[in-house]
């Protein structure tokens, strides 16, 4: 494929990745600012993405991997390009306007992937030391949740297509635990900081990146990607804030 | 104004470069930077030292010759002002200022601050002309172009091909030059007829000489000296995906 060759063709993939990334991004902190609800909103949700019909949820995991795997596939190459393409740098060296995110894409990419490898064990596998949440959920004071609970809204259980009660992964109960490790909050707060940074820059450049800016959208979609960077940033970090400040309580 | 000068010498394009200080003890507020090095370099002939190489030619601002990074910056810290153009009383008494050649891998240096931009006719000669005949001057009428057209042609045909958009670019990328030299074709009528192989030869070529990637930092836009806008690199992506898209179905 030629056009992957070419140096914009890898930009179209770095921007086209990163479209659907930042999309989840906004989704995920949707999904999650649920916990600040009743404790049935955030478990219904995690057990209707984890049934979702025809292997769904599956679909979705390797399409989003798979966009992980080219953006960062394009982020390597384009860099190892520009690197070369300047052999030697000036020995005065100044910066007229690019920010501080801009400079800074492939740092805080890679501590993104980090905190992310992290972030899927801690949540997604269970499988960090400590923290597997699949038989109890042990929060840091020691106080011991149930890993699974039946599904409760309004003081009714939920009941399946047999009349039993349905028993969901109890995600709620899992976060505050997760959470209740100041290093863990702490990392995670750097972690989604570096991300919203990321896409404060990483937002506006994918329109750049695809032609699909003028005069006029230049200034609007600058702006739009700050606040999307903010909005996403307070959206993510008031969930570990939350739990931290006693906002947000286990529910068993 | 006294000046100490850190001017980066350089024997030939495989000599081995270093910055070398030199002082000077009455430079008129009022001369222009080149016509400060045309004093030091007479200096230097009387003492019987080599005299600076560097490039120049109209000393108006339009032919695109002087490359010079002044502390960093190309053409120095005046705004849409050429190296010729710049006058010492931007700068303060007694200051150093540092003097490199552009710096980037297409660019080699041949002998001090003058380099090699001949990559950039490369990419001129890929797509940067109309093949057939388009009448003589008077002719120019005959198919009419809307003021905002006729304008944003102009904007783009302002680029003198300096170079200070790679030298000023992290990545010593030749986006805006290459953008500038299209857009200025492809928004023309004249032009339209071969945009798509005008655009997909010019990227090719930019590929082919090493230059870097556009990572939307903007730095080339804020040091040209005839404020050639981003907006032409997108303008530019967008061709170029449009482009790439017809010639996979054969219709570029």
């Amino acid at each position: 494929m030629s056009l992957l060759a070419s140096s914009l063709g890898k930009k179209y993939v770095m921007a086209l990745s990163g479209l659907v990334l930042s999309i989840f991004v906004l989704g995920h902190m949707v999904g999650n600012l649920q916990v600040f609800g009743d404790p049935y909103l955030i478990n219904a949700y995690g057990y209707k993405l984890q049934h979702l019909p025809y292997g769904l949820l599956w679909v979705v995991r390797l399409f989003l991997l798979a966009c992980v795997v080219a953006h960062i596939w394009a982020a390597i190459t384009l860099k190892i390009q520009n690197k070369k393409a300047r052999p030697q740098d000036y020995e005065a060296k100044a910066t007229v306007q690019a920010s501080l995110a801009s400079r800074t894409m492939i740092m805080s990419g890679l501590i993104i992937l980090a905190f992310l490898i992290f972030h899927l064990l801690h949540y997604t596998v269970r499988a960090v030391p400590g923290h597997q949440y699949n038989h109890a959920i042990i929060a840091n004071d020691g106080t011991e949740y149930p890993a699974e609970v039946p599904l409760v809204l309004h003081g009714k259980t939920k009941v399946d297509a047999y009349g039993d009660p349905l028993i969901v992964h109890n995600v709620h109960d899992m976060m505050i635990a997760g959470f209740s490790y100041p290093l863990i909050s702490l990392f995670y707060i750097i972690g989604v900081y570096l991300l919203c940074m990321h896409l404060s820059h990483g937002v506006s450049s994918m329109f750049q990146s695809l032609g699909l800016r003028n005069e006029k959208w230049r200034y609007r979609l600058d702006k739009i990607a700050m606040v999307y960077g903010w909005v996403t940033f307070l959206g993510y970090a008031s969930i570990p804030l939350g739990i931290w400040f006693g906002i947000v309580n286990a529910s068993v | 104004m006294k000046l100490t000068l850190r001017i980066w010498r350089q024997d030939g394009q495989n000599g081995s470069g270093r910055l070398v200080d030199y002082k000077m003890d009455d430079v008129s507020p009022d001369s222009s930077f080149l016509e400060m090095l045309d004093l030091l370099n007479e200096d230097l002939i009387e003492s019987g030292d080599e005299p600076i190489a560097f490039d120049h030619d109209c000393r108006e601002g339009i032919c695109g010759m002087c490359s010079l990074t002044i502390n960093g910056i190309p053409h120095g810290p005046e705004r849409m002002t050429t190296a010729c153009q710049l006058h010492m009383r931007h700068f303060s008494d007694g200051e150093t200022i540092t003097v490199e050649p552009w710096r980037a891998k297409p660019f080699p240096v041949l002998q001090d601050l003058v380099v090699d931009r001949s990559p950039m006719d490369a990419i001129q000669q890929a797509g940067g002309f109309i093949s057939v005949r388009t009448g003589s001057a008077p002719d120019g009428n005959a198919i009419p172009i809307s003021k905002e057209i006729a304008d944003y042609a102009m904007d783009a045909a302002a680029c003198i091909g300096c170079g200070a958009c790679v030298a000023a670019c992290k990545n010593a990328s030749a986006m805006l030059f290459t953008a500038a030299k299209s857009s200025q074709l492809n928004s023309l009528p004249q032009g339209k007829a071969e945009k798509d192989r005008r655009v997909l030869s010019m990227v090719a070529s930019m590929d082919e000489a090493g230059f870097g990637n556009c990572t939307n930092y903007g730095e080339c836009q804020a040091v040209c000296p005839k404020g050639i806008s981003l907006d032409f690199i997108a303008q530019m992506n967008r061709e170029y995906a449009v482009a790439s898209v017809k010639q996979i179905f054969g219709r570029a």
